[in-house]
């Protein structure tokens, strides 16, 4: 039977060799054919851990650290470990109920499971941290804490300047694709912090861990063979000068405006004062949110940065430039005089601009005393001079100057959200009134700075800047140098000296003695500092908010010492009422004095301090608007108010609304065309009572208002730019 | 003829030894790497007991002890006493019911205090043994079909204790009886129909019908070209070709999608596909019409998440092992735990993720060796006893080894049958070590005609 069957030990042989074939096969196309596997294998086994550089420090001119980084700890949990932890004191000191505890737990799990740490409660304040620290091992294990580097500003100063990092969100993902950031990495969002963040950030470094399938790190792959250090970010040197800086804080206390100081020699900014402003270090520790949406919703506006994305007109802060083209076109000289028997008549039956102090000045004393007439009569030979053959092309060679001074557009300055200001152009006018419809007239109110024309205080400060240097200057700009070298060219561009026209120093001779006068004996004797000669101008703005006229702002800005300028200052008080010489002045002074002198030590002076710093000259609108916003929270529920301070958020960080903005003016300017076609005749369209002040009330003020209303809607639209941060009620 | 022979260096089959070492060392070295990590002291935790590869070293000193032990006996003591060991095994079996303690689902184990023995894995020593005792008895005629039914008895009588322990994979392994009863004689028809139907159908899990259907056409043409002589001089055989496609072709075209579809409820037939790996491709139209898509892709995440999860799991793990592996404790997918019992019933795994290709075909032509070589010692026996004894062995070592390997690859549902010699457990390593030491001494005793 047995040798009947013989055969059969083949078939069972050949079963046997026929299987492990089949599995060797399934094997090769398993193992080296597919690289499917390979690739889920990575993912699910392998975890690249980014390792975070400490951000960049930031230091001012004497090299003190006005931006670096310090630890917060996190407290971490590791919800597998849960068990026997005394979660009522943990509860009591994070002031939360069990509740609450319970759900972060789950979510916890729901997002990293079990086994894996996660926080618990981010950025532990100082006074829980102190708590726990005391009874941290009635939470171990489950509970640790784990430092995280946070930004500090030792000096609680410059917040605008230096800006704010915080969490990207999906639009910052989206703009920056290939920059290897993701969700929940920390990005500069606002100041110095944006517009450096490629050399602050420093490299990050990646580890390669192994993870389990609990999703827990287990131990580094291959002993870290694949991983890549991290390099620290890039230290920047700044010019800013953080007492200065700290001084001008403390004067626009209470008050709505700007200051920014310039080094005139390097364009180096030396201060850059945005008032209110915040303390900085709100935006770091673990309240962040919280203070983020309050300080966002606060009618005053502190987040926005006044110095570069607020415009003003520049009122007769704009002489000056005037008289400089005046001159250098050759329609005036030094001593031509022009003569004001009360306001200015050149334009025939239009409504005439007045003049505060009647008789005939030359160019010196016109600066010295804001001559309204002087240089009505000046910018009407500009633009009406034979020597171009039409309107557009004298109105074109006056904003090719005006552009040449930093005017009208983007200087170029380090820090975000700059904007263009307004110097209106023959397009312009061609857009607003029809081509043809205009002349010197219509616009003449901007040859005092009133008007159509806007701008920044920084271009105003670059402009002092210009003149002090007799035609030059350099494109202004907050950081100087940086550790380890300029790897992406940032810097290179604020070395490049610009020289807009040439203009002979005999011209800027002229503008310097005027702007002498102005301090010595003129609207600016508030400025005076004792054995300083300063050079200066002032200004006082009339505006409108949603059309109704507000208190004047007060503008200062000036250069001194006369000779070798070393600061080239402006400042602006918004809506302070009376003259560019009452508020503006006296803090213009001071800030000069602190910054040539390094100390103020003076009582007089340190009285004038604390005097001019307790002066609350915010206007009632923004009391009124807090109150609404109160009585708003009551009503609605906070999650709305947190909304909204996502949508700030987002619109902070986009920067898209700058030219959104401009746009919208133009098309908003053009709506108002047709009601401007009819009285063509400029009879309407002055804005007589520019420099009028409010003490000295004419009997006919009231008729002018009535007539100027076309003009009060235009300007509502300026001031809107201002304030656009607050309309969204 | 028969000489006492009381040393056991002497005329025993080393290859097998040797073999069994090699492969039992693989196993002890791979069950390492998915336990220990860089970190830990590697004598200490060798020596301490508590981890698994300790566990396993401790378990192969004791295999080896046994085999020693099994080296002294009398080779008759294999004769006499089959029919008791095979009535104790059965009374084990019995006993789980009482005595059982539950491990993974199934109550098939007894405590033993410092390891659980599982009876139906020890029971196939006694039944190789007492199949071999009925076959090699003078009087069996096993060309009568009442020997037939009576050998078929002795093999499948655990399956139904098996079955009741909730044990289906260590209770089809008793099929694999059917080899050496094939070898005496046993008709070939339930043979090639048991392994036609059980490749028919994984491969009708595995590939879509519609290419199944195109390869079967080309199968029958194909034979039909090579047997067209002998179909000239007999044409039934041509009946027989026509007549298997066609039941293929039902089978497969129509048979088993209807029963996916109407006699299966959904849920079973999720289950069995997930055994493989598979999405159910018979899902309905009008099944799918009655769930959303979001519950529809909620059933799917949840499957993929839970019962696919561990075949894929091992697919990625042997898969991106490459050519020559990531090197041996650098598998991530291993030291990662992702694929769940992995010391045991996958790992095989391991060595796929750490050794690559190269280590898993070393491994497969190990276990060919093996296998081949106990063939070779079958067929060299003198007495129907050894040779039925050799056969039973080399078709578990088969069963197990193609059933584990194919379901660690895809090829096979997942039924929980251990790696010989390589995976995790005192039980299964025991069994082997006696069922592979029992044949080494049967056959230095090959001399002696054995009943």
């Amino acid at each position: 039977m047995p040798v009947y069957n013989e055969s059969r030990k083949y078939t069972i042989r050949l079963i046997f060799i026929s299987l492990i074939v089949i599995i060797i096969l399934r094997l090769f196309t398993l193992q080296i054919l597919s690289s499917k596997y390979k690739d889920l294998a990575e993912d699910q086994g392998m975890f690249r851990k980014v390792i975070y550089p400490d951000r960049g420090i930031v230091f001012d001119r004497k090299k003190n650290a006005i931006l670096q980084n310090t630890n917060i700890s996190d407290l971490m949990v590791t919800p597998n470990k849960l068990k026997g932890i005394d979660t009522i004191s943990l509860c009591n000191i994070l002031e939360i109920d069990t509740a609450q505890f319970r759900k972060r737990i789950i979510e916890l799990i729901i997002k990293n499971g079990r086994s894996r740490p996660s926080i618990f409660e981010p950025l532990l304040s100082k006074e829980k941290m102190a708590k726990l620290n005391e009874s941290m091992f009635k939470f171990t294990p489950a509970f640790y804490l784990q430092d995280r580097s946070v930004r500090t500003f030792p000096y609680n100063a410059a917040a605008n300047v230096l800006g704010y990092t915080a969490e990207v969100d999906t639009n910052f993902l989206k703009k920056h694709p290939d920059e290897g950031y993701v969700a929940g990495d920390y990005a500069g969002m606002t100041g110095i912090e944006r517009s450096y963040e490629k050399v602050l950030m420093g490299q990050r470094g990646i580890e390669y861990w192994k993870r389990d399938n609990k999703n827990r790190l287990t131990e580094r792959l291959e002993k870290g063979i694949y991983d890549t250090l991290s390099i620290a970010g890039q230290n920047l040197y700044t010019s800013l000068d953080i007492e200065l800086q700290e001084l001008g804080e403390k004067l626009m206390q209470n008050k709505l405006g700007a200051i920014v100081a310039i080094d005139p020699k390097t364009g180096g900014i030396l201060a850059m004062v945005s008032a209110p402003t915040y303390n900085p270090n709100y935006l770091t520790g673990s309240e962040r949110r919280k203070r983020f949406s309050e300080l966002f919703l606060n009618p005053a506006l502190p987040l926005l940065n006044r110095t570069v994305s607020a415009s003003y007109s520049p009122g007769s802060t704009f002489k000056t430039l005037q008289a400089l083209i005046g001159l250098h076109e050759g329609v005036i000289e030094t001593n031509t005089r022009f003569s004001c028997s009360g306001a200015f008549y050149g334009c025939g039956g239009a409504k005439p601009m007045r003049c505060l102090d009647v008789g005939t000045f030359d160019l010196r004393n016109a600066i010295t005393i804001s001559d309204n007439t002087y240089f009505a009569n000046v910018m009407q030979r500009v633009i009406n001079n034979p020597k171009y053959p039409s309107l557009d092309s004298a109105l074109s060679k006056w904003n090719g100057y005006m552009h040449g001074f930093g005017l009208g557009r983007k200087l170029g300055v380090d820090v975000p959200s700059e904007k263009t200001g307004n110097i209106p152009t023959p397009a312009y006018y061609d857009k607003v009134y029809g081509k043809g419809h205009w002349n010197f007239c219509t616009f003449r109110s901007i040859s005092i700075g009133q008007g159509e024309v806007d701008v920044t205080p920084l271009q105003v400060a670059n402009e002092m800047a210009y003149i002090a240097n007799k035609g030059w200057y350099y494109t202004p700009h907050v950081v100087d140098s940086m550790d380890g070298g300029d790897k992406y060219n940032l810097l290179g561009r604020f070395k490049n000296k610009i020289v807009p026209t040439y203009i002979p120093d005999s011209i800027f001779e002229a503008v310097h003695d005027g702007m002498q006068g102005v301090v010595d004996r003129g609207t600016g004797a508030g400025a005076k500092v004792k054995d300083i000669v300063i050079c200066g101008k002032t200004g006082t703005v009339e505006n409108y908010f949603r059309g109704v006229k507000q208190q004047n702002h007060s503008f200062f800005c000036g250069f001194a010492p006369r000779d070798n300028p070393k600061i080239a200052i402006m400042c602006v008080v918004e809506n302070s009422g009376r003259f560019g010489g009452t508020y503006a002045a006296p803090i213009v002074g001071l800030m000069i004095e602190k910054y040539l002198k390094d100390s103020i030590t003076e009582k007089p002076r340190l009285d004038r301090i604390e005097q001019l710093s307790k002066l609350n000259l915010m206007p009632p609108r923004i009391a009124i608007e807090l109150r609404k916003q109160d009585s708003l929270r009551h009503s609605k529920d906070s999650a709305y108010l947190l909304a909204k301070g996502f949508l700030k958020t987002i619109r902070d960080t986009t920067g898209i609304d700058e030219d959104q903005i401009d746009k919208d003016e133009l098309d908003k300017a053009k709506k108002d065309k047709p009601e401007k076609k009819q009285p063509l005749t400029d009879s309407s369209l002055s804005k007589s009572d520019a420099i009028l002040p409010k003490e000295k009330p004419k009997p006919d003020s009231k008729k002018n208002k009535g007539k100027t209303k076309p003009d009060s809607k235009k300007n509502k639209h300026k001031s809107k730019s201002d304030t656009k941060k607050n309309k969204h009620k | 003829m028969y000489q006492k022979n009381q040393t056991i260096s002497t005329d025993k089959d080393w290859i097998t030894i040797w073999l069994f070492t090699i492969i039992a060392f693989i196993g002890l070295v791979c069950i390492f790497s998915v336990e220990f990590r860089t970190n830990d002291d590697f004598l200490k935790s060798l020596f301490a007991f508590n981890k698994n590869y300790s566990k396993q070293f401790f378990y192969l000193i004791l295999c080896f002890i046994i085999a020693t032990f099994i080296l002294l006996m009398d080779s008759k003591i294999f004769t006499a006493t089959p029919n008791i060991l095979y009535v104790v095994g059965i009374l084990l079996m019995i006993s789980t019911f009482v005595l059982g303690k539950t491990v993974n689902g199934s109550r098939s184990w007894i405590p033993l205090g410092f390891m659980n023995l599982q009876p139906v894995e020890t029971c196939k020593i006694f039944v190789s043994l007492a199949l071999a005792k009925y076959l090699s008895r003078p009087e069996t005629d096993f060309s009568k079909t009442k020997s037939q039914l009576i050998a078929s008895g002795i093999c499948f009588l655990p399956v139904i204790f098996s079955l009741l322990q909730n044990e289906t994979g260590l209770a089809l392994v008793y099929f694999t009886f059917l080899l050496p009863m094939y070898r005496e004689g046993f008709p070939p028809v339930y043979l090639i129909l048991g392994i036609s139907l059980g490749v028919l159908l994984i491969l009708t899990l595995l590939l879509p019908s519609l290419h199944l259907l195109i390869g079967l056409t080309v199968l029958a043409f194909l034979s039909f070209y090579f047997l067209r002589l002998k179909i000239k001089r007999n044409r039934s055989i041509l009946m027989v070709i026509f007549i298997s496609w066609a039941v293929s072709a039902v089978f497969v075209g129509l048979a088993v999608p209807f029963i996916f579809k109407h006699v299966f409820q959904k849920y079973q037939a999720d289950r069995i596909f997930s055994m493989v790996g598979r999405d159910n491709p018979y899902v309905t139209a009008d099944t799918a019409e009655l769930t959303s898509p979001e519950i529809q892709a909620e059933n799917k995440k949840a499957k993929t998440d839970t019962e696919n999860y561990n075949v894929k799991q091992s697919k990625i793990a042997i898969g991106s092992g490459g050519l020559f592996g990531k090197g041996f404790l650098k598998g991530t997918q291993t030291q990662g735990d992702f694929v769940p019992e992995q010391h045991t019933d996958f790992i095989f795994t391991s060595l796929g993720e750490n050794f690559g290709f190269v280590g898993c075909t070393i491994l497969m032509l190990l276990y060919l060796a093996l296998l081949l070589r106990i063939v070779f010692i079958a067929e060299r026996q003198r007495s129907t006893f050894s040779r039925v004894y050799a056969y039973s062995v080399a078709a578990i070592i088969f069963f197990h080894v193609a059933i584990n390997i194919c379901m660690t690859i895809g090829l096979a549902p997942v039924i929980g049958i251990t790696l010989p010699l390589m995976s995790y457990g005192g039980s299964s390593l025991i069994t082997f070590t006696v069922l592979i030491f029992i044949l080494v001494k049967l056959d230095s005793d090959r001399q002696m005609v054995l009943r």
